[in-house]
């Protein structure tokens, strides 16, 4: 029984009718966790002793780094299965996952750039955290283009499971020589992100959003593969079908 | 709190709510894209299947 | 298919590399002048205060090393593709990646060698103390390879594309970065006079690394730019 179920995931036309049940009700469950995470992290939980109200920034920041590196090993995992089973719908896993963790990324970066404001009076400080960071978003932004530059579908996919591979045995060497080089420089400051002492006040909606970042992510990355299998397949009969009938 | 509070963020109010307000519009716009993609490309391939039944 | 044949064929790689070098000498000196052109630049572009070079002589010269390699490697594939011999590796009996690994210190011998050679004076241009240009050459050393072969995957990656040259860049030089932190502090401290063993292993332990895993990457990636 697991395995029919399996060769049909594998068939796009009936992932893409299972992946569009499945939204529906993914967005749902985010958004309520989104609003419990809000309404716990913006109204229930108190200031902060150092920080003030401004910590609560990091209800955003903290999801959104862990979702950056989470969707890139999902990424890298998707571009194995794909380059060994060659199943199509990994590598279309692969590449709609991409532009999400670059959001991510880039999210992570804004949001500590300006947490980091009021605390350090820079936009940007050059610590371990947020340098690593900016690099994974170029390492995402060479997968994306690395696939556009390519024409042929197929080939593109292949070359960016490559990518992503070489990617994420450098993710873990990257952050760690990025942190060492952080403590060479670093002056006797405490470091940028030294979270507040985690109080469960502030550990409940941290959780809350970092659940409703994942349902997020599973969702919207549905949504692009959907549009990525409809692209791939546009010239197949249930996909005229499926056109004509709306 | 009240709401003037609420907003003031204990005089951190722009940070957070420039924070907030950035991530809400970059997760609406990795959600309105793929839905427009998708009623776009299902549109362009309608319209393929249509013209080249016509000219059949 | 013997182990006889392969090592044959691994060094008539090599050697069918330099000669086809050496028809070629002035395109060896790009990659060596711009190196040096590079460096050249700072002290006019943040001026001459011989203490503020002296700090920043290990990050310039690294950085400027690491644009030099990148700009040389296009030349790793390029013939080869174009003339179709890339095909013919792929289609040859042999492993693609021992094959890789030739390609790959021919490519090293003349474009890695030369910068590591010419490193000494770019140390002195810039004033740095003798311990220090001593820790440049060895980082150079153990470095230029990683840079080689790290970026063959990258051109590997992108040997079929038109403009792969802008791509290449995005792809390779974030995964440059350890080396480039590792290697400018090491002649940081040596500068300093403090012991550099821990940061020339860390180097070590990247070289080998990238000797042992990248053929296989970019022998795939050569597989699928190909296809």
């Amino acid at each position: 029984m697991f395995n029919n179920f399996f060769h049909k995931l594998a068939s796009p036309k009936h992932f893409y009718r299972i992946a569009g049940n499945l939204i529906p009700w993914l967005a749902g469950a985010c958004l309520l966790l989104v609003l419990a995470g809000l309404y716990y992290g913006l109204l229930v939980a108190p200031a902060d002793y150092q920080q003030g109200d401004s910590y609560r920034i990091m209800f955003i920041h903290v999801p959104a780094a862990w979702m950056s590196l989470f969707i890139y090993v999902v990424m890298a995992v998707a571009g194995a299965i794909g380059l060994i089973w060659r199943m199509k719908l990994a590598e279309v896993m692969l590449i709609s996952s991409a532009p999400i963790g670059a959001s991510f990324t880039f999210l992570a970066l804004v949001t500590g750039s300006i947490w980091g404001k009021p605390m350090w009076g820079t936009w940007w400080v050059w610590d371990a955290r947020l340098t690593s960071e900016l690099i994974l978003l170029f390492l995402y932004l060479g997968v994306i283009a690395l696939h556009s530059a390519i024409d042929d579908r197929r080939i593109a996919a292949r070359a960016v499971a490559i990518l992503a591979l070489v990617g994420v045995i450098n993710v873990p060497i990257i952050h760690y020589s990025v942190e060492w080089w952080n403590t060479l420089h670093q002056g006797p400051t405490v470091t940028k992100f030294d979270k507040p002492s985690i109080h469960l006040s502030m550990l409940i909606p941290l959780l809350l959003m970092a659940v409703a970042f994942k349902l997020y992510y599973a969702f919207v990355v549905l949504m692009r593969a959907r549009c990525e299998v409809l692209e791939r397949e546009r010239n197949a009969g249930w996909v005229r079908e499926l056109a004509e009938e709306k | 709190m009240n709401l003037t509070e609420f907003l003031h963020m204990g005089g951190y109010g722009f940070y957070v709510w420039t924070s907030y307000g950035i991530s809400l519009l970059v997760l609406l716009v990795n959600i309105i894209v793929p839905a427009r993609q998708k009623t776009k490309l299902l549109a362009d391939i309608a319209r393929k299947a249509r013209r080249a039944r016509s000219t059949s | 298919m013997s182990t006889d044949s392969l090592s044959r064929a691994f060094t008539v790689l090599i050697r069918r590399d330099l000669l086809l070098a050496a028809r070629r000498r002035a395109e060896m000196a790009n990659p060596l002048l711009f190196f040096i052109l590079v460096t050249s630049l700072f002290p006019l572009g943040i001026g001459a205060n011989p203490n503020l070079l002296q700090a920043v002589a290990p990050g310039i010269i690294w950085v400027a090393a690491l644009l030099a390699a990148m700009l040389s490697l296009d030349s790793v594939f390029r013939s080869d593709f174009e003339d179709g011999t890339l095909e013919q590796y792929l289609m040859s009996s042999h492993p693609v990646s021992v094959l890789v690994l030739a390609k790959v210190i021919a490519h090293w011998l003349v474009t890695g060698l030369p910068l590591l050679v010419i490193s000494p004076l770019l140390g002195i241009l810039l004033g740095l103390p003798e311990t220090g240009i001593k820790t440049l050459f060895i980082t150079l050393l153990l470095g230029t390879p990683v840079l080689s072969l790290i970026g063959s995957v990258g051109v590997a990656l992108t040997v079929g594309l038109r403009k792969g040259g802008m791509i290449l860049s995005l792809l390779v030089l974030p995964l440059y970065i350890p080396l480039l932190i590792f290697a400018s502090s090491a002649v940081d401290s040596a500068a300093a006079g403090l012991p550099v063993t821990a940061h020339l292993s860390l180097i070590a332990a990247l070289l080998v690394l990238a000797l042992s895993l990248s053929p296989f990457a970019t022998a795939a990636a050569l597989r699928v730019s190909l296809s």
